[in-house]
Formats: structure tokens, C-alpha cells, sequence
């Protein structure tokens, strides 16, 4: 089944660096899934974040102020 | 403690490269190598530290301790307490801000702790211990919690709620105390370390740059710029120098740790330390970009408001610097 993606993000460095690892993850994994990035703040907050970057993966926050490891979103896809 | 450092940058500049002491290069690189090394260091553990104590008190649990527990009025304090633990990434200010709105912790004491927040922050603290010893980095340590604590207080007092943007205060309006549900990640340390040192290493790599064009130009002034240069224009009588220096400082920011060392030069060659820290407290805690991000939850009479308070506290601790120092 196809994962749904979701990065949140105003578009900070770490933001960029974020969504630069998951498509990687992705990629090279042949993983089906659609990677949205949102930067729009009303919608960012319906999550209810409060530190950026944030991976969402199917509507679960996973990660949230950091950068993950390409490891660590493998296992959060899988 | 720093004395092995010391050797070797002496052994590299007049051994190894086989210069003469006393000149004003071979003086200069000499410094620039210690000071290089010196505050890598410190800034490496400063970071890793701030890292391991943040992997256990992330922002959510920070929220809703404030939001649930009733402090009688210390609650400003501690939420600057909480800022110092928490790194600060200018771009998390805005959700960061809607996050405590939403949890109904008053305006004031969200001030509180945006303002130390990046006042009293892991690579300022670092790059302070380095160039200015331990002392002066408690001082400032204090002085900043204290600065944002007091700020919070004030702005408070002004009931700045109507300043906000109309989306925030229908925010505001439907605030709840109620605990979310918030789930810890359970990691041993273990499992924690490998995380928090890539971050480290994020941060540094981040920094790095800014810090060695820092180091460089001071290095280049602590050669060639005469002891006492400044006091004859900028002593503790000259009393529109803290002002000055403070107004200066704001605009300034990704370039905070090129700063701190060329500043530690002034300091050295007469800038009263209480001028020098209101400038830093201006370029580390008070930036542009940040009032920018500020401006889709504020409108911009707050945020003048806010940068006005936050910057005669600046001012205010610069004056006490100097009698006090």
C-alpha cells in the first residue's frame, strides 16, 4: 500500500535536509509513496508541532526537531 | 587546563614553521591556532552536553509543565530556565509560539522563554567559556535567564493580546489546559547518544565557518591592534556606548559565532565588558530574521513592542555590567 508522506516545514536548512533524506530513503528503496512537503503554518499546526522539521508518515507524527538517519526512516516505512 | 593547547600552538609556529617570536604574524597565527583548537573543544562538549540534557526534556514535555502546573509567579522563570535547555532554531519560533498559546500558558511567560531561548543558547555558551573564561559566562548565563525572566514580567503587564494576529487570538480563545497526549520515547542512552552526536556534528558544521573567519580576524586584530586602542573612545564614562552598541547588535544574526571573537579582541584592547555583552545579547538574542518569522503571528506593533522591551533590558544590563565589572 502506498505511504502517505508528509513533511512539515516552514523551509529552514533543516527542513531541506529533511525531505533531501526521506526521497532518498524512498528512492533507493523503491518504496511507493507520496512525499508532500507543507509549509503552510495554519496547516503545520493542525498537527499540533511545535519543533520543525516533522516527518508524518499515514497522519503519525514519527519524528519531530531533527533530522532523521536514512536507517531510522527505512524503519519507520517499513 | 588549556596549556597542552598553548605548547602546540607554539610548537607549530616557531618550530615547525620556523617563525619568530614576537612578530606581529607569527603572534597573530599563534592565536589564531590556540584560540581554533581552544574553542572547538569547548564548543563540542558545550554541544553534546545541551544535547543529552534537551533528549530528555523535549519542547512538548516543557509545555505541558507549564500549562498544568500552577507556579505563583515563578512560572517566568522557569520557562526562561526551560529556554536555556532547549535549542533554538529561529524558524520553530512561530509553531513553537501558537504551541504554548494553544496550551494557555500566558502570553508572558511564552515571551520568556523566546527570549532566552537564544540568548542562552549551547554555541554562545561554548564559544563564551572559550574566549571570555567561566566567570564572565555564569554572568552572562544569569544575566540572560534574568533578562528574560524580567522582559516576560513587563510584557505581561502591557496585556498585548489585541496585538496579536486575528488567527492567533482565535487560537487563544479556544486554549485548554488538558495534557496532550504526549509519548515519550522510551531509549536508553544508548540509543539516544548516536542521535544526539549527529546532531552535534550538524550544528558544528553549521558554525564552523563563521567561527574561523571569527577567530581569524581576531587574530589579525590581537596582532596588530595596539592594548587599549579603544579605551580612549569607548570607556565606561562614555555613557551613549552601551545604546549604541546595543542598536548595532540587533540586525546582526547567522554571523553570532563569527562575532563573539572579535568582540573577545575589543574586550581585550579596552571595550568595557559591560558594552561588549549588551552587544552580544543584541546579536545573539534579537534578529531580523526572526521578527520576520514573528510577523505572520504578530502584528508588527508586538513585535516593535517586544524588541523594544527586550532591548532597554539589553541596555539596562550593559549599564550594571559596567558599574558592576
Amino acid at each position: 500500500m502506498s505511504k502517505a508522506i508528509k513533511i512539515l516545514g516552514t523551509g529552514c536548512a533543516k527542513c531541506q535536509s529533511m525531505t533531501k533524506v526521506v526521497k532518498e530513503v524512498v528512492d533507493e528503496n523503491n518504496i511507493e509513496a507520496t512525499i508532500d512537503k507543507i509549509e503552510d503554518l495554519m496547516e503545520i499546526m493542525e498537527y499540533n508541532v511545535m519543533s520543525t522539521p516533522a516527518l508524518v508518515i499515514d497522519d503519525v507524527i514519527t519524528i519531530k526537531g531533527r533530522i532523521p538517519t536514512k536507517d531510522e526512516v527505512l524503519t519507520l516505512l517499513k | 587546563m588549556f596549556d597542552w593547547i598553548q605548547h602546540m600552538a607554539n610548537w607549530i609556529v616557531y618550530d615547525l614553521l620556523n617563525m619568530t617570536q614576537g612578530l606581529h604574524l607569527s603572534e597573530a597565527l599563534n592565536f589564531f591556532i590556540y584560540d581554533t583548537v581552544k574553542i572547538l573543544i569547548l564548543l563540542l562538549v558545550v554541544i553534546f552536553i545541551m544535547g543529552i540534557v534537551n533528549s530528555y526534556f523535549p519542547i512538548d514535555k516543557v509545555k505541558n509543565y507549564l500549562s498544568n502546573h500552577k507556579l505563583y509567579g515563578l512560572e517566568y522563570l522557569m520557562a526562561s530556565l526551560f529556554g536555556v535547555v532547549t535549542p533554538f532554531c529561529s524558524c520553530s519560533s512561530v509553531p513553537l509560539f501558537i504551541g504554548f498559546v494553544r496550551g494557555g500558558i500566558p502570553l508572558g511567560v511564552t515571551f520568556a522563554f523566546l527570549i532566552t531561548s537564544p540568548l542562552v543558547n549551547e554555541v554562545a555558551i561554548g564559544l563564551f567559556i572559550g574566549l571570555f573564561g567561566i566567570k564572565t559566562t555564569i554572568i552572562y548565563v544569569i544575566s540572560g535567564i534574568l533578562l528574560g525572566t524580567i522582559s516576560g514580567i513587563i510584557l505581561q503587564k502591557l496585556n498585548l493580546e489585541t496585538y496579536l494576529t486575528p488567527w492567533v487570538k482565535n487560537v487563544l480563545k479556544n486554549a485548554q489546559k488538558e495534557q496532550d497526549i504526549f509519548i515519550a520515547e522510551k531509549q536508553t542512552l544508548q540509543q539516544r547518544l548516536p542521535i544526539i552526536w549527529k546532531e552535534v556534528l550538524n550544528i558544528l558544521k553549521g558554525i564552523v565557518p563563521y567561527v574561523l573567519v571569527g577567530i581569524a580576524i581576531g587574530g589579525l586584530m590581537h596582532g596588530y591592534i595596539p592594548e587599549g586602542f579603544f579605551e580612549t573612545y569607548m570607556n565606561k564614562n562614555n555613557w551613549f556606548a552601551v545604546p549604541i552598541a546595543t542598536i548595532l547588535a540587533v540586525p546582526m544574526y547567522s554571523n553570532a559565532s563569527g562575532i563573539l571573537p572579535v568582540v573577545q579582541v575589543l574586550v581585550a584592547k579596552g571595550i568595557p565588558l559591560g558594552t561588549a555583552i549588551a552587544f552580544m545579547m543584541g546579536v545573539v538574542g534579537l534578529s531580523l530574521p526572526e521578527a520576520m518569522l514573528l510577523k505572520k503571528v504578530m502584528t508588527l506593533k508586538l513585535i516593535a513592542i517586544f524588541f523594544g522591551v527586550v532591548t532597554l533590558c539589553i541596555i539596562a544590563s550593559g549599564y550594571l555590567f559596567n558599574v558592576l565589572l
